[in-house]
């Protein structure tokens, strides 16, 4: 089977609003939740054939942006397009576009009452890229049989055959929201390493949200950041890993060479103190820290994400 | 693996140059694909080929069509070159400074660096 040429996707000042609505809490008490923006002046373009992180707290609007790109939702302002380079188009309502997107959450979409089975079927009747084989192979990898009935798996069974029909779909655009939360950990390296190894073989391309990143950074090409509703960088993950530093030394030395810069952390340890900053150092200040004693780190993209999403009180 | 601070593509394009350094790696040997490389360590492929492109700048790798990477001709004595040049200025030029801040005369420290160097040898020989 040949593999489909990978989408991309743009958004252009999109804006999803949910309506306001009663809720129930706690019982019987009602409440009404006034209007919510979710995506709040959203443009962003996804490159094709790259796996990209869509990172972002609870609540960032990262499960609405994908929700939008698989036609799950539709903006309230704005305009989305997916599919292959130069032949994006507006994925609502549009059977080309949805046939060849696949959304995974981390419900897994599946027939909770019947097989199995019932549900790979299902999707192979949806998707013209189905592959069968793959699928038996990473549900035997998972140790999940096809005879169970969905509604009897646990959390993490149920992510890892959400996993497997992602990647089973070979869709162009294949988009993982949040999937691998629920499964321990021999299961996500698993995970993982499917990915890599069927993202290698037929090129595609991959969206995978989370807010736990230590562990998928190294996956991702890319890196989307989302902020309450809007974008606060999209750019190749080793760009957003050169947006920050750490300086360890003594406190006075430490000091100096931050000057006035912004600082996004700062521990103390005694005499010793570590700051976070935001930017790169130059050569200069390199040679400089090195003759004050300091030592200059990298600080790890989860640490980044943590404190570039904190809530800020005066520059915002 | 690839735990440092440097960027993973720096890490990936060190631990091959100490392994062709070392000779783990021969002259003309294949070096694994990039999705080997990113299954194994699980990490995107592009940053295996990252790593890649600059070893093959620099002389270290080759790309043979339909084939894979292998280790240059004269790699290892590039290598070999390059690290003994930087040797001085990276290894023992902050070593000499650090032991000139300590109020350490050179003289303890020609005698220290004979001294090991005697001891090595004789190992050696017995």
């Amino acid at each position: 089977m040949t593999t489909p040429a990978p989408f991309g996707t743009r958004l252009d000042d999109v804006v999803v609003r949910y309506g306001s609505r009663s809720e129930v809490v706690g019982g019987s008490t009602r409440v009404r939740r006034e209007a919510t923006t979710a995506l709040d002046g959203v443009t962003l373009a996804i490159r094709p054939g790259v796996i990209t992180g869509v990172l972002g707290r609870n609540g960032a609007g990262k499960s609405t942006l994908l929700s939008l790109l698989a036609a799950f939702a539709r903006p309230t302002s704005g305009t989305v397009s997916v599919g292959p380079e130069g032949a994006e188009e507006d994925p609502w309502e549009n059977a080309w576009v949805t046939s060849n997107v696949q959304l995974v959450r981390e419900s897994g979409d599946l027939i909770d009452d019947e097989k199995l089975s019932e549900s790979l079927r299902y999707y192979a009747d949806l998707r013209p890229h189905w592959d069968a084989g793959l699928a038996v192979r990473l549900l035997d990898r998972f140790e999940i049989s096809t005879r169970t009935k969905p509604g009897a798996l646990s959390r993490g069974k149920r992510s890892a055959v959400g996993a497997t029909i992602g990647l089973a779909t070979r869709a162009p655009l294949t988009i993982f929201d949040e999937v691998y939360l629920g499964m321990d950990a021999p299961t996500r390296y698993a995970f993982y390493s499917e990915v890599l190894a069927d993202y290698a073989e037929h090129p595609r391309t991959i969206l995978l949200s989370s807010h736990l990143v230590e562990e998928v950074e190294r996956l991702f090409e890319d890196v989307v950041v989302l902020d309450r509703g809007r974008v606060l960088l999209a750019e190749p993950v080793e760009d957003m890993r050169a947006r920050g530093y750490s300086l360890t030394g003594p406190a006075a030395a430490v000091a100096e060479l931050t000057g006035a810069r912004r600082v996004l952390h700062e521990q103390r340890l005694g005499s010793t103190v570590q700051v976070t900053l935001e930017g790169a150092l130059g050569a200069d200040e390199r040679a400089a820290a090195r003759a004050a004693g300091v030592e200059i780190g990298t600080v790890p993209v989860q640490d980044l994400f943590v404190h570039l999403t904190e809530p800020r009180k005066a520059d915002r | 693996m690839f735990d440092g601070p440097e960027p993973i593509y720096v890490q990936i394009a060190q631990m091959i140059r100490a392994q062709v350094l070392a000779g783990e790696l021969a002259e003309e040997e294949q070096v694994m694909s990039t999705t080997q490389f990113a299954t194994t360590f699980r990490i995107n492929p592009a940053t295996a080929a990252k790593a890649f492109a600059g070893l093959v700048d620099e002389g270290v790798l080759h790309k043979r069509r339909g084939l894979g990477m292998f280790v240059s001709p004269g790699a290892r004595e590039r290598l070999l070159a390059e690290h003994r040049r930087r040797y001085f200025d990276e290894v023992l030029g902050p070593a000499l400074a650090q032991a000139d801040l300590l109020g350490i005369p050179t003289g303890d420290v020609v005698a220290y660096m004979l001294g090991t160097r005697r001891s090595t040898d004789t190992k050696e020989r017995s």
